[in-house]
């Protein structure tokens, strides 16, 4: 398939390169597979024609952005690769497992195959607050919960959005949800390069949003953050990662801790924080995450080399959940895993469900469980919330 | 010096100052050349070589340091600022704000007694240094400051920050000359001029604004200008290139540190990275003879007189270049590591370091907004200050009788800004020779 170049590279501003390779030297999945940002973006320049279908190493990208974030020129490498993935799914040349992923986006509202009107079973345990929420949306409401697809289904991730309903509930917000009316985001969508989806899922959730009004957004997932906050054209409504409403809550003193996370000797956990791309490199929310884990009784937090913008991707993003890429072997989030391990970490925390899942699986499969568990932030509080936590109701 | 004749303003006397003040001097007519640090001598006083010709930058300095200081023509106002500039006709009426030394420069040796009796002695970290060595808090910047006159620093001295030293001042006790005045107050000094002089100079971006270089996390990491302080012989490590107590085995040269980057606000190219670079490579090899030298560029400019010929002697020492801007450097065991696309192999590369120099841009100094104000002058796009015409008035500003010199107008070279400097006092002396003619005129009626 020949892509004539000379459009896509007056419409994405290539010319402005200047091939200084800090994209590809920056890329976390250059180093282990063939792709190689700063050349793909050189042939845009100088070959007149393309054959895009050979470049399987396009799905590699996780769409951390971090070519995007360091590029001197302002270029935005990544969009060349979502064009690019763009003119793979028009013609219809993709990936199995994407286009099934895509397919049940647009039938059933979610990426994993599952039915619309299980979107709810995530709220097993907290069905009144859902109810009252879904109530709230429907009357119109403040402050609105988006659970998102991955914490909707995903029996790993649920239990994240029970114990921020609890959280809610605690802090006595009035807060709006649509239960199994929520349709997906399109932040993956829109990386994969199914443009016209994600502009219809833009369109469809925005005028549900509209509907509403409320004038706070809040995300379980860094990657709906994202793309409420820089791609819907929301103008007017806050959206916030929940670490950034925990962190404020905190620092008003709405929320307190009953309990703690301390062993039962009374040693505080070891913790260290994993930046998500979507949160952290990409919309510079570093600080409030590390706010709310210092402020949960018996967390002591240690931090990795690598750290906020320098953070490792987990390669989960970009649609990476549902296309394993060219080089399975040497998965980021091994060697993500093995830093957190080496800080002497028996938690490692992250505020994102992919890096949940992707963490997660390599540290059972590099066999660190024994010392080290992976947990979301949100898990941390809810531990430590006291009575009313997750294990408080279910022991 | 004639307070009668017509006079002239040198604001800030760095290489670029002092060479217009020097240059207006000699040609009969009085200057005030303010600086606002305790010692004229500015950026070029910290560097340890000059590039091509790896002239010792003080060597060459500091007798143009001290021609100013000795000048019959120059009166030096150093620990001063400009307070205000108003115009009146054909002069400037301009108040100089005297900052209190809390010291006596009369009666100063210069001996040195009181930095070393002082409690806060090897506590307070210094600037002139750029921070890889402490001084006292009472103290001149470096020994061939001019004036060699003590300083305290009201930020570090115990009894002007908690209002108590100890029993005794010891620096009172230790000053064989009684020089060492706390009651010394703010000064302001009217004066009238008819020319002014601007050299203000310039900053250097805080590295911390490209975070995926590690500066502040890794003591590593260090900037070109840290590196002139670590390599200078007569500087706190006598010239010894040591990085955490050892001669580093690898090193790594990063240019373009926030340069040619609109993504940081800083579109343009600092003009004189690739150079001291090619130099610091230069003196890595001379001091660490088996050390491996890696630079990393986007393109190299060697565009002056000698440079390329220096670029080319110095690629012969056995350094190597590989083109790529890195985009990380983070730690494994006991090395950094730098992440890089070497674009002619089209592969990303690690790169193992002990010591990672960062080539950071030259930036307009903070001061900039608040002397243009003073002033009235005009800024470019990129924050200098602007000259009337890029072209044929370089040296002009919006303001008649105003000049520019060195990098208060753009990055430039010690060679192009001791240029400009004599272009602006040759400019300044039209206005100053006029300004004689006019009241030889009056005066013969």
């Amino acid at each position: 398939m020949a892509l004539k170049t000379a459009q896509m590279a007056e419409q994405l501003e290539l010319f402005g390169c200047i091939q200084c390779g800090k994209c590809t030297g920056g890329c976390p999945v250059a180093r282990k597979t063939t792709l190689n940002i700063r050349s793909l973006i050189y042939h845009l320049l100088v070959d007149s024609e393309m054959d895009v279908s050979a470049h399987q190493e396009l799905w590699d990208c996780t769409a951390c952005f971090t070519c995007v974030e360091r590029c001197p020129k302002d270029v935005q490498p990544a969009e060349l690769i979502i064009a690019l993935r763009g003119e793979l799914v028009e013609s219809g040349r993709i990936p199995e497992t994407v286009g099934t992923a895509l397919m049940s986006i647009f039938r059933q509202g979610n990426p994993s195959s599952m039915a619309r009107e299980d979107r709810e079973l995530w709220a097993e345990g907290v069905e009144a607050d859902l109810e009252r929420a879904k109530q709230a949306a429907q009357e119109g409401c403040d402050l609105f919960y988006f659970v998102g697809c991955i914490p909707s289904y995903d029996q790993r991730v649920q239990p994240v959005a029970r114990a921020l309903m609890r959280v809610f509930d605690r802090a006595g917000l009035n807060v709006g949800t649509l239960g199994t009316d929520e349709t997906c985001c399109g932040n993956e969508v829109r990386r994969m390069g199914e443009l016209g989806l994600f502009e219809m899922l833009v369109e469809e959730n925005g005028e549900m949003f509209r509907g509403i009004g409320p004038r706070q957004i809040v995300t379980t997932s860094p990657h709906c953050f994202n793309t409420f906050k820089n791609e819907y054209g929301l103008d007017g409504v806050e959206i916030m990662h929940y670490t950034q409403l925990l962190a404020h809550l905190l620092e008003e003193g709405r929320l307190t801790f009953g309990g703690s996370v301390a062993s039962e000797n009374g040693d505080a956990k070891i913790v260290t924080y994993h930046d998500p791309c979507f949160l952290g490199k990409q919309n510079h929310v570093f600080d409030e995450p590390r706010a709310v884990l210092q402020a949960i009784p018996g967390v002591e937090l240690v931090e990795m080399d690598r750290n906020r913008e320098r953070s490792l991707c987990c390669e989960g993003g970009g649609g990476r959940m549902w296309v394993e890429g060219t080089n399975l072997e040497e998965r980021l989030a091994f060697q993500r895993v093995e830093e957190a391990a080496g800080t002497g970490a028996e938690i490692l925390a992250v505020a994102c469900p992919f890096c949940l899942l992707t963490l997660e699986d390599a540290v059972k499969v590099r066999g660190l469980d024994e010392q080290m568990q992976v947990m979301d932030i949100m898990e941390l509080v809810d531990l430590a919330l006291g009575e009313d936590s997750e294990q408080a109701a279910t022991s | 010096m004639d307070r009668g004749k017509p006079g002239a303003l040198v604001i800030g006397a760095g290489i670029a100052g002092i060479q217009a003040a020097l240059d207006i001097a000699d040609a009969g007519f009085p200057v005030y050349l303010v600086e606002r640090e305790p010692s004229i001598g500015g950026r070029m006083a910290q560097l340890d070589k000059t590039f091509p010709t790896l002239d010792c930058s003080s060597c060459i300095l500091t007798p143009k340091m001290v021609d100013a200081g000795q000048h019959p023509n120059i009166e030096l106002m150093t620990y001063s600022e400009v307070a205000s500039v108003e115009r009146q006709g054909g002069f400037f009426r301009v108040q100089i704000r005297k900052k209190p030394r809390y010291v006596d420069i009369d009666l100063c040796r210069g001996c040195g007694d009181c930095a070393e009796a002082c409690r806060m002695k090897g506590r307070v970290v210094s600037d002139f240094d750029e921070g890889i060595a402490n001084r006292s808090a009472i103290y001149v910047p470096f020994p061939q400051a001019v004036p060699l006159k003590y300083t305290v620093d009201p930020e570090a001295c115990l009894f002007l920050t908690r209002g108590v030293c100890g029993r005794t001042f010891k620096c009172k006790d230790a000053c064989p000359a009684d020089a060492i005045d706390f009651d010394q107050q703010e000064e302001l000094v009217d004066l009238e001029v008819e020319t002014i002089i601007v050299a203000t100079g310039f900053d250097l971006i805080d590295p911390e604004t490209k975070p995926e270089y590690g500066y502040g996390v890794y003591p590593e990491v260090m900037t070109g200008i840290e590196f002139e302080r670590l390599s200078d012989a007569s500087g706190p490590t006598k010239g010894q290139i040591v990085v955490n107590g050892e001669k580093p085995e690898d090193v790594v040269f990063i240019k373009c540190v926030g340069s040619r980057d609109p993504h940081t606000g800083v579109p343009y190219c600092s003009r004189v990275c690739c150079m001291y670079t090619a130099k610091h490579a230069h003196l890595v090899r001379d001091r660490v003879p088996d050390a491996n030298i890696t630079v990393f560029y986007m393109d190299v400019r060697a565009f002056g007189k000698g440079y390329e010929e220096f670029y080319d002697r110095v690629k012969h020492e056995r350094v190597t270049y590989r083109r790529g801007e890195p985009s990380e450097v983070y730690r494994r065991g006991d090395k950094l590591v730098v992440l890089a696309e070497d674009t002619m192999l089209g592969e990303p590369v690690e790169v193992e370091a002990d010591l990672v120099v960062l080539a950071t841009a030259i930036v307009p100094r903070r001061d900039v907004p608040d002397v243009a104000h003073l002033l009235g002058l005009e800024r470019s796009p990129d924050g200098f200050f602007q000259e009337a015409d890029a072209k044929l008035r370089p040296v002009d500003t919006s303001v008649d009788d105003v000049f520019v010199a060195g990098c208060c107008q753009s990055p430039k070279d010690i060679p192009d800004t001791v240029s400009q400097a004599k272009a602006a006092a040759s400019s300044a002396l039209r206005v100053l020779v006029r300004a004689r003619e006019a009241a030889s005129l009056r005066v013969r009626g």
